[in-house]
């Protein structure tokens, strides 16, 4: 065996992990912010449009979910810019590619959070008099948010893992980091169990200020 | 255009190469993680308490960090530990880990939606416990495990990708390699993502077929 | 008549966490005997029966069939019976469910036969014949190819009785068979067990149909509060109604059915 377990040189360039893990955050939650709004809207889109629409919306999902992320990072990054009058950074770049590849997936969860909206409160909105485009604002979509808050807790937590990939186009996260302090010190096992806990620490903290954020939303019915 | 049209056919040998690599680590991939996944999966519902928390938290574990990372920790960490792997198997065994801990909770969500007179009925005929599993657990557990599993095989294929950060060439390394050499990323990007879609959305499509048939045998 | 009893439950104890359900009860059942146990929800009448087939680990007191202990191993102080032992115990007893417990991806003819050829090892033609024996003599051997879902509540449960009878068990445990079933299903089931009775079969049943315990037992048992309250032939224990103020209050519920 003959492996001295020796942390000294994880902590002395800590800072890599601790930037790292912050940036991963940013990243995620940019990220989400954009992939929900373009979930949102192609889910609203979705619903209230015709077969053509729909099957292109399909298609735009269908592509991205069954795509490995790291191929979309690649296209994006350094496919685009050979096709189009596109330049920007590893971080943009990402964030880009993170959003669209997570509004694929929000497009689904917004589409059956919208159809689980109880047809009652929409008779109770037509019957107040409420135009299609006031439904849509004050009954569907607050309702919809509370029913699909736990997937998108779940879509969040799951994008802020998938941030990792980021590294490979030398984006400073989390895993980049780790990579960075491998490849200097070589302390191979310290690096990845410290960035293991910190990842799970992290995934833990998401997920219990996430459900304390859903239990808000349901007591105040 | 020309040139597009020959970039591909240049590209089309070698990709065909790399998706057979591709192929191959999901396949040893899925099969392990079955395998494995199901036994622990068992073990998690109805062993003793010390081996469900061990499961519990291992399976926490490796589904909370990232995948990449999960390779990474394999293929570098193992060797210092005395383990030397070479890069295909780390790979498969990190991917074989992750897809473990997913079909370990396939296997639970569908044996634990099983009524609990169902293992009761198979006692008292006098059944032993493989026999309870085999002749009327894992036959029921069967319709509500293989639509999600069969579309969690897509992870499979999609996390694949991933080996060709370790050198492996599959079809991602493949695709990377042709461009290395032909200088033309975008037709090479989008005629991989099509490869890719097309085994992952056969898989999905048929998981969707799979579940609409189960639910149409209302029990 | 010095024969042991088939079935002997002595000083029997247990507790779901703090909550002791039963606090000792002692119960014999003779071969060929018909006991009934009727007595308020929670009184442990469920918990007694599924500690028979030690579908409930009890934690004292004892309980033989045929002299043999039945969770535990004889005379190994406290040790539980290992997996296969405890199996074949469970075959010499047959469990009748509330909810039937029908396996839904097998035929009925096949529920019947899963215990002859997997625990009996029968022979395929051999299980074959005794399950469409047994189908046949609870009514159905017209339904033998169908599914659960394809039968109606009363069918399922006597598919259910037939599944336990065709293993010839020693003794019949029947655990409130006709409380999920709807009014009008209720006596197609009850005339099997009747039958049943008339031809010898011992049973131990939990039972809510007081008139078919007043008619079909040999003896009642009424427990309540975690212990066996009264006992006696059916006669008997109605004369114990005025001394028994608990089974006084329990009956008046049923005071259309009591006479």
């Amino acid at each position: 065996m003959g492996y001295q377990l020796s942390f000294n040189q994880i902590w002395r360039n800590f800072d890599k992990l601790t930037n790292g893990v912050i940036l991963s955050l940013e990243l995620a939650v940019v990220a989400i912010l954009i992939g929900a709004l373009i979930g949102l809207v192609l889910a609203v889109v979705y619903v209230s449009s015709g077969r053509v629409v729909r099957f292109i919306i399909s298609t735009y999902v269908e592509f991205v979910r069954n795509v490995p992320l790291l191929l979309l990072v690649y296209l994006v990054f350094y496919g685009l810019p050979t096709v189009v009058n596109i330049a920007y950074d590893a971080p943009t770049s990402f964030i880009a590619t993170l959003a669209l590849y997570s509004g694929a997936y929000l497009v689904e969860v917004f589409r059956s959070g919208l159809d689980a909206v109880p047809k009652g409160l929409l008779d109770a909105g037509k019957a107040m008099g409420l135009t299609p485009w006031q439904r849509l604002l004050h009954v569907r979509l607050p309702t919809m948010t509370r029913i699909t808050l736990p997937a998108l807790s779940n879509t969040f937590i799951s994008l802020f893992k998938d941030t990792s990939i980021a590294s490979v186009i030398a984006v400073p996260e989390l895993t980049w980091g780790a990579q960075w302090i491998n490849n200097r010190t070589f302390r191979i096992v310290e690096v990845y169990a410290v960035t293991t806990v910190m990842y799970l620490v992290t995934g833990y903290a998401i997920l219990f200020a996430l459900r304390m954020l859903e239990r808000r939303f349901r007591v105040e019915r | 255009m020309q040139e597009l049209i020959d970039a591909i056919i240049y590209a089309i040998p070698y990709l065909m190469g790399g998706l057979g690599m591709t192929l191959l680590v999901s396949l040893i991939t899925v099969a392990l993680s079955l395998v494995i996944g199901v036994v622990l999966g068992v073990g998690l519902i109805y062993g003793p308490w010390p081996l469900r928390w061990v499961i519990r938290l291992l399976t926490d574990c490796i589904r909370g960090i990232p995948i990449l990372v999960l390779i990474f920790a394999v293929y570098y960490g193992l060797p210092p530990l005395g383990l030397n792997l070479s890069s295909f198997w780390s790979a498969v065994l990190a991917l074989t880990l992750f897809k473990t801990a997913q079909v370990i909770e396939y296997t639970r969500g569908a044996v634990s939606s099983i009524p609990r007179g169902q293992m009761e009925a198979a006692k008292s005929i006098g059944l032993i416990f493989s026999k309870r599993l085999r002749y009327v657990i894992f036959p029921q557990a069967m319709r509500r495990f293989l639509p999600p599993w069969l579309n969690g095989v897509t992870d499979a294929v999609k996390g694949s990708a991933l080996v060709s950060l370790l050198g492996v060439v599959d079809l991602m390394q493949a695709i990377n390699q042709v461009i290395g050499r032909t200088y033309e990323p975008m037709p090479l990007y989008v005629l991989g993502a099509l490869i890719y879609f097309a085994i992952n959305y056969s898989l999905s499509s048929m998981s969707k077929l799979l579940e609409r048939r189960y639910a149409y045998i209302k029990e | 008549m010095s024969a042991t009893p088939l079935l002997q439950i002595a000083r029997l104890t247990k507790s779901f966490g703090t909550n002791q359900v039963l606090k000792s009860v002692d119960l014999n059942v003779a071969a060929g005997e018909v006991v009934t146990v009727i007595g308020p929800s929670g009184g442990g009448k469920t918990t007694l029966l599924r500690c028979v087939n030690f579908l409930e680990a009890y934690d004292g007191g004892s309980i033989k069939i045929d002299g043999r202990e039945v969770g535990y191993v004889d005379n190994a102080g406290g040790q539980k019976r290992g997996e296969v032992d405890l199996a074949a115990m469970r075959a010499e007893t047959g469990m009748v469910f509330q909810s039937f417990n029908l396996f839904p991806h097998l035929t009925a003819e096949q529920n019947v036969m899963l215990g002859l050829r997997q625990v009996r090892k029968k022979p395929l033609k051999e299980a074959q014949d005794i399950a469409r024996h047994w189908l046949d003599r609870v009514g159905l051997s017209h339904k033998t190819k169908s599914l659960p879902s394809e039968l109606s509540g009363g069918q399922q449960q006597r598919v259910g009785i037939a599944r336990a009878v065709a293993m010839d068990p020693k003794i019949l445990l029947l655990d409130e068979i006709t409380s999920a079933l709807d009014p009008e299903l209720v006596n197609e089931v009850l005339d099997v067990v009747r039958q049943l009775a008339t031809e010898g079969m011992t049973m131990l049943i939990v039972t809510h149909e007081i008139a078919f315990a007043r008619d079909a037992s040999h003896r009642i048992v009424f427990v309540a509060d975690g212990t066996v309250s009264a006992q006696g032939k059916p006669d008997e224990l109605m004369a114990e109604v005025a001394s028994n103020e608990r089974l006084r209050n329990f009956l008046s519920r049923f005071s259309a059915s009591a006479h």
